[in-house]
């Protein structure tokens, strides 16, 4: 019991540093740290999409970032050609990525394990050099978005605090309709096809149409996150697609604790705030950022939820 | 005679130039505890997954309560009332016993497509499972994690989950594997009971425990029957002696 409390109070105190994090920009000036906490709660967005699959799922999606830039060209190219309602383009962005995650998970959930990890990525890789060759919309110098989404007046979304919050509630709602999903019906078939996908398809499952319904759900969740990506940095570009950022995604998942609901969120605050603070001491960060995570990796299993739990236990 | 409840018909199923099942034809009648038994290698496990599904024969056919099931998917032979257990214990491991069973019941009980409501507090659900828990005698372990669950119990969950999906047949693969003499008998005990209320193909290397347990025994050598008959009527079989000369005295002394 003493284990689920220590990973709760770290957790619901992270929370709360989220909630509360406008406040203190507000009153210390730092605008700086608004912005980039934004780019934080958008990636656990993300992360946390990635999660359902890879963690409760055990589906090892190596293109998740696919979706990011599916969302956000969305909103990007929508824009370009004056459809600037928010109304219409978070469906739209929604709808390209639910659809994008059907084909791609009805042809690459005939493999699996290092096939699936394969063929994921090099859908992914075939989404980035496709929009590398949209010269309409930038090609590979990517598309600057001149005017964020409208919400005609509900909300602002250049008001840095109203974009701020509207991810943070983005990110709460996903997470609790993981939650939700993962003890329901569906969820407890995913997860089983995870455990022991023979014994599941022995007891009455057809294990791919389950895998695919959720693979679509995650695949969903991340045109979200790609559709306030292009809003927070006003851009979108290939890069957002690109293989290492799918690979960014699986550390913050790994990092935080696979199979976890806050897990994700917990690895991407990490995983971004080391990124930024190395950054700033020496353009060679990678060089310190690679071991870190290996250690963290190899020693504390189950991520950084995982060590919660044990420092609990003691 | 009524139509049996399972049907194969001259199965036949190569590996390359060996037969691993040589036209293999078996009848097994509603009520019946069928016992397949035969020496290492005689093509016990490779009939089994064809009768469930996870290999598919190369002629000939299986049918299921007059229905031709011979090219359907594991899945949905299960969904027409075949169960079975694995030889090598097959289960959720990171997933509670009563999971387990309530998983083998969601199965069978509506849909899946449910994302919203949680399972767990599915009464229906829980209430089905810990009645299979019970009748394998699992019920105080419902709670604990598979993994933490010794070799005999998760053999006992294997039959509890098989049973949540309310079965015609059952079809076991070497229930007894790995057990020892008291969860043997335990189980021996088991399979006279449940017998009562459904079919059961036993696929047992555990001579003494099928020829106690059996309506009709059918002989597989070299993936051919060399024969079918009553316990009594297979101990006398010259073939079935010389096939087993070496396990012998096994078939002539116990029972």
């Amino acid at each position: 019991m003493k284990s689920l409390s220590v990973s709760k109070a770290v957790t619901a105190l992270m929370l709360a540093g989220l909630v509360l994090l406008p406040l203190y920009s507000q009153l210390s000036g730092n605008i700086f740290i608004l912005t980039l906490f934004t780019r934080v709660i958008i990636l656990a967005l993300a992360a946390a999409s990635l999660n359902l699959i890879m963690g409760f799922g055990g589906m090892m999606s190596f293109g998740h970032a696919a979706y990011l830039g599916i969302g956000g060209y969305a909103v990007g190219m929508l824009a370009q050609e004056g459809v600037g309602s928010g109304f219409i383009q978070f469906p739209v962005a929604l709808a390209a990525s639910a659809i994008y995650a059907l084909v791609i998970g009805a042809l690459s959930l005939r493999t699996r394990g290092v096939y699936f990890i394969m063929i994921t990525l090099a859908f992914a890789q075939m989404a980035y050099y496709v929009a590398s060759g949209l010269a309409r919309y930038g090609g590979d110098d990517g598309l600057t978005v001149y005017k964020r989404s409208d919400f005609s007046g509900l909300i602002d979304l250049s008001n840095r605090t109203q974009f701020y919050y509207l991810c943070l509630a983005c990110l709460f709602g996903v997470i609790f309709l993981i939650w939700r999903i993962v003890n329901s019906r569906f969820g407890l078939v995913v997860q089983g096809l995870r455990s022991n996908e023979q014994r599941m398809q022995a007891i009455g499952f057809p294990a791919k149409r389950y895998q695919l319904v959720c693979f679509v759900i995650s695949g969903t969740m991340c045109g979200l996150a790609g559709a306030l990506l292009a809003n927070n940095t006003d851009f979108v570009s290939p890069a957002v697609m690109y293989w290492t950022r799918s690979g960014d995604l699986m550390v913050m998942v790994i990092l935080g604790g696979m199979g976890t609901l806050f897990g994700p969120v917990m690895g991407a605050v990490v995983f971004l705030l080391l990124e930024e603070f190395l950054s700033q001491i020496t353009e060679y960060w990678a060089l310190i950022m690679g071991p870190l995570l290996l250690l963290i990796v190899l020693f504390g299993r189950g991520g950084i939820m995982g060590v919660l739990g044990r420092a609990g236990r003691g | 005679m009524a139509e049996p409840l399972l049907r194969v018909e001259k199965l036949v199923r190569r590996f390359g130039g060996i037969i691993a099942t040589d036209n293999v034809s078996l009848d097994v009648a509603s009520g019946e505890l069928h016992a397949i038994i035969g020496p290492n290698g005689a093509g016990k496990t490779t009939l089994i997954s064809q009768l469930t599904g996870h290999l598919a024969p190369h002629s000939g056919s299986v049918s299921l309560a007059g229905r031709d099931i011979t090219y359907l998917p594991a899945y949905r032979r299960c969904a027409l009332g075949l169960a079975r257990s694995f030889q090598i214990t097959s289960l959720l491991l990171d997933f509670t016993a009563a999971d387990n069973v309530a998983l083998a019941a969601q199965a069978h009980a509506g849909t899946s497509f449910r994302f919203f409501a949680n399972a767990r507090k599915e009464k229906g659900l829980r209430d089905a499972a810990h009645a299979a828990l019970d009748r394998v005698g699992l019920a105080h372990r419902a709670d604990v994690v598979v993994n933490r669950l010794s070799h005999g119990e998760r053999r006992e969950l294997e039959l509890a989950v098989a049973l949540a999906s309310k079965p015609k047949l059952l079809l076991l693969d070497e229930p007894m594997a790995g057990l020892g003499v008291t969860e043997s008998q335990r189980m021996v005990k088991l399979l006279q009971e449940l017998r009562k209320e459904v079919s059961i193909v036993l696929v047992e290397h555990d001579m003494p425990a099928v020829f106690a347990l059996a309506d009709r025994i059918s002989v597989l050598v070299y993936g051919r029957v060399i024969a079918s008959g009553d316990p009594a009527a297979i101990r006398q079989n010259e073939d079935v002696k010389r096939a087993y000369l070496g396990d012998q005295h096994v078939v002539t002394h116990h029972g």
